[in-house]
């Protein structure tokens, strides 16, 4: 079967010609070449062909100059994160027929991440977030013996192999929203590896953790765009993860951030009236005594005013919050 | 640019990381070298769990045993000694480290059977053994700040003064190449499947650190022991674990029968691997095959077992061939998966080279001889990882630092360069790879002939004429993998010649050479190692023999 893709290429001035003279030992450094342009290429290959098949068979036998990570072709080493059709994949789990819109495959490095060549970006900014988490276990004293394991739950082990089902193919920072607007966020790997250690019963430093990630770039700075959920190849849904950290640093006594403040003010705003008070939403988050944090929100105030954005300065209670409130009785916690 | 530390690992899948670690413990100053990121390495899909004798009524010396019959008696005894007496250890100490090993319900590690074991004493994390120890090993890489130079590519090992001391590696990145110095190299590089189509094996198993420690002088001892692995997946030839059987799964041919009672009446499906693979291959070839595979049945196992314990071949086969292993059997056959033979080390991983030890799969201690069970190689990588890492930095705690090496770096980059000069002439790096990966398929495969091994080793001259037309499909300076491709090539044409004439100096049938020429072990004769070494391009490698190490278990017939 003939497919088509169309490969976002940089580092043009390495264009494979077979007749070409051979030039200087190695041409200038990539920073000095062109921007990226896209290449068309026709594949045959059978219909249940991944991406991943069409690039190699380019690389090997139209174009050896396509630059391309990939190791196992099983979605298990996690090279071969790249955007596929404008998002997030492995090319090795992604069916060509699957991803054939308008009559082709547009496969690129993630606009996300620095580039180094054609399919190779740098994955330096998601290893970073990695390290950023302490990714180790601090054990729990006293260590058992060495002869003897630490003696936990099955389910409480079983439970983390979602965690540890990351290959780090980095498909979910490439398509975070957070990540898009502030480089500073952890990411959703990183945070789900976060996880992975404070769920461990062995870890002695749940407390720490809690709080380093309930700082700025961490926990709060997820927006909830599913976007994580939705790219995983492995099914760990990072934001799943985040989640079950918001409440446990919650739990823990974590609450004076503009994000626990923030989701406070929405529940409590909900159960008061039944709906969103966006007036106060806001000045909520940031800490109703914090005057250079409300200082700071003044643009946007002013920004949604002239938007024609403003809530509405009379805050109705819907009909019926009685049922409301008897939700949040029943779901009980810190709202009740 | 030139570098010195005291120990360079090359490779970091769970022998490189371990060796490092060690190191690292051992106050060494300690490098890694890979040419993918760590997480990367090939040990990540290592699946089914890790051999041990904990549990109650289990003993190393079972364990050992099970391992040397498995061997079909060419395994080193006292090795194997060394590696079962202090798996538990390991294993202990990798739960410690935060491995999510799966419990019984006492909260104590829980084990799941494998295959030509006497015992049930395979310790796992779902079928995702290899990665869970690999994320964890590498986190305590980031914790014990490692260095690692990620996607560096080893040319050649520095030798000096009959001595190893370091190498000249290719910075991917920038396509610059530098020698990294150091008083002691553990070669750690992984496997050769790239050999093979098809293989079980990433794209990135070419073989470096055979090929490197054999041109440094290191003799490869066994090549011609390649295991085929019973159950690989029709058409892309990926591993569907061992652990499928250690649970339970059947091998069925086209007549629905579980054949393994034909062979392996005791063990039935859970014989070792040699012998479950030539099984399958004797029913398919008698006709009995599904388009040349045979079934592997989960069904009666359950959605939840499946689901639960074997999430990842689950996905696999419903990704790669659109099969639901939960509702209709899986179609499999042997494919090539681990090379047993490798690199000659001591139980230190030293080799008989100064300053130059190798661990892991490249390695040949010999813990698996003729055959390799499953779930010993991880314990392979952990146990000799660690020893080789504590060894080499011993060695350089008391070897001054290395000095020179400028000109094999000189040397190195006109090598490339002229590499990079080379007019292309219409022959493709890939297609060659493919023609020889197929030829050792069919002629130097699961069954062996006299005829077909010389034949073989014509196509491998002939092969090596043709190397020295490959272009390089790329002149550029940045992530030029046409270049690393063809260096891979070289290193796997070494690795191709070194198993096709151990395979015809070996003239009898052991593990996983099946020499259809001579069909029977032959003790008398061939109790024994085979060493090859090299001794300079377009001469035949020096061939020398050690006996096999006998400590307490005579060789018996060995049945299942």
């Amino acid at each position: 079967m003939q497919f088509t893709i169309e490969v976002g290429r940089y580092n043009t001035e390495n264009q494979y010609d077979p007749n070409a003279v051979p030039g200087p030992p190695f041409p200038p450094p990539w920073d000095s070449s062109p921007a990226r342009r896209y290449q068309t290429f026709s594949v045959d290959l059978p219909e249940h062909a991944v991406v991943l098949d069409a690039l190699i068979q380019i690389r090997e036998y139209q174009d050896p100059s396509l630059a391309v990570r990939c190791a196992c072709r099983s979605a298990i080493c996690g090279s071969c994160g790249m955007w596929i059709n404008g998002h997030a994949n492995l090319a090795c789990k992604s069916k060509l027929a699957e991803f054939t819109v308008d009559g082709k495959t547009r496969v690129e490095s993630p606009p996300s991440m620095p580039i180094i060549r054609d399919l190779v970006c740098d994955m330096k900014p998601f290893w970073d977030k990695h390290l950023a988490v302490r990714p180790w276990l601090e054990n729990k004293q006293p260590v058992p013996p060495s002869n003897q394991e630490y003696r936990v739950p099955n389910a409480s082990m079983e439970e983390l192999i979602q965690e540890v089902s990351c290959i780090s193919c980095g498909a979910c920072l490439m398509d975070c929203e957070s990540f898009a607007v502030n480089p500073d966020f952890l990411g959703p790997q990183a945070l789900a590896q976060a996880y992975r250690y404070v769920g461990d019963p062995r870890d002695a430093h749940t407390h720490e953790r809690l709080g380093e990630l309930s700082k700025p770039g961490g926990i709060w700075d997820c927006t909830h765009c599913f976007e994580c959920v939705q790219q995983c190849p492995k099914g760990v849904a990072p934001l799943d993860q985040i989640l079950k950290l918001r409440k446990l640093a919650v739990d823990a006594g974590y609450t004076n951030n503009p994000g626990t403040r923030h989701a406070d003010a929405f529940a409590e705003s909900v159960k008061h009236s039944g709906r969103l008070n966006e007036l106060t939403l806001l000045p909520k988050s940031v800490g109703l005594f914090n005057i250079i944090g409300q200082l700071q929100t003044l643009p946007s105030a002013i920004n949604m005013v002239r938007a024609g954005k403003l809530p509405p300065l009379i805050h109705k209670t819907i009909p019926g919050i009685e049922r409301i409130r008897k939700i949040f009785q029943r779901v009980g916690g810190r709202f009740k | 640019m030139i570098r010195d530390h005291d120990v360079i690992v090359l490779g970091a899948g769970l022998a490189g990381m371990r060796a490092a670690l060690e190191a690292a413990r051992c106050g060494a100053d300690v490098a890694i070298v890979t040419k993918v990121h760590p997480i990367r390495s090939h040990s990540s899909a290592a699946q089914g769990g890790i051999n041990a004798a904990i549990g109650e009524g289990d003993s190393w010396e079972s364990h050992a045993f099970d391992t040397i019959k498995g061997s079909d008696y060419l395994a080193d005894q006292d090795a194997v000694e060394v590696m079962c007496q202090e798996a538990p250890g390991d294993i202990i100490e990798f739960e410690h480290m935060g491995v999510i090993f799966y419990r019984g319900p006492d909260g104590r590690l829980g084990t799941r059977a494998f295959g030509g074991a006497s015992q049930a004493r395979t310790y796992f994390v779902g079928d995702i053994t290899g990665q869970a120890l690999l994320v964890t090993l590498y986190d305590q890489i980031l914790k014990a700040g490692v260095k690692v130079y990620e996607e560096w590519f080893a040319t050649k090992l520095f030798m000096d003064g009959g001595a190893c001391r370091g190498m000249a590696v290719l910075e991917m990145v920038t396509g610059e190449l530098h020698l990294l110095r150091a008083k002691a190299v553990v070669v750690a590089s992984g496997g050769l499947g790239r050999l093979y189509e098809p293989s079980t094996n990433a794209l990135i198993c070419t073989g470096d650190g055979y090929s490197l420690a054999y041109r440094a002088g290191a003799p490869l001892m066994d090549m011609a022991m390649v295991q085929y692995h019973p159950t690989t997946l029709a058409g892309s030839g990926f591993l569907m674990t061992e652990a499928a059987r250690g649970e339970g799964a059947y091998l069925l041919n086209s007549l629905g029968e579980r054949f393994m009672k034909k062979y392996a009446p005791n063990k039935m499906e859970l014989a070792a691997r040699d012998v479950t693979s030539r099984a399958e291959a004797t029913e398919i070839a008698e006709g009995r095959g599904i388009d040349g595979n045979v079934l592997l049945d989960l069904r009666h196992l359950g959605a939840d077992v499946i689901l639960k314990k074997l999430p990842q071949i689950h996905e696999m086969a419903l990704d790669y061939l659109g099969i639901d292993m939960i509702k209709e059997p899986v179609p499999v056959r042997p494919g090539m998966h681990y090379q047993m033979g490798g690199v000659k080390t001591d139980v230190e991983g030293a080799t008989i080279i100064a300053g130059l030890y190798a661990a892991g799969e490249v390695a040949c201690v010999s813990v698996h001889g003729g055959n390799r069970l499953g779930a010993n190689s991880l314990l392979d990588t952990i146990i000799f990882g660690r020893r080789s890492g504590r060894a080499s930095a011993g060695y350089a705690k008391g070897t001054p630092a290395s000095t020179g090496g400028e000109e094999l770096l000189r040397s190195e980059q006109q090598r490339l360069q002229a590499l990079l000069d080379r007019p292309y002439t219409g022959e493709t790096c890939a297609g060659l790879r493919l023609e020889l990966a197929t030829m050792m398929d069919q002629k130097v495969g699961l069954y062996r002939s006299d005829v077909g091994l010389h034949e073989a080793l014509e196509k491998l001259d002939e092969y090596r004429r043709r190397y020295e037309n490959v272009a390089v499909g790329d002149k550029g300076r940045v992530f030029n993998q046409a270049l690393t491709f063809v260096l891979e090539l070289g290193f796997l044409l070494d690795c191709g010649e070194t198993i096709i004439r151990d395979a015809i100096i070996r003239k009898e049938s052991r593990g996983a050479h099946t020499h259809i020429d001579y069909p029977e072990r032959n003790d008398t004769d061939w109790l024994k190692h085979t060493l090859l070494t090299h001794r300079g391009d377009g001469r035949e490698p020096e061939v020398s023999h050690v006996p096999v190490t006998i400590t307490r278990w005579k060789p018996e017939v060995r049945t299942y």
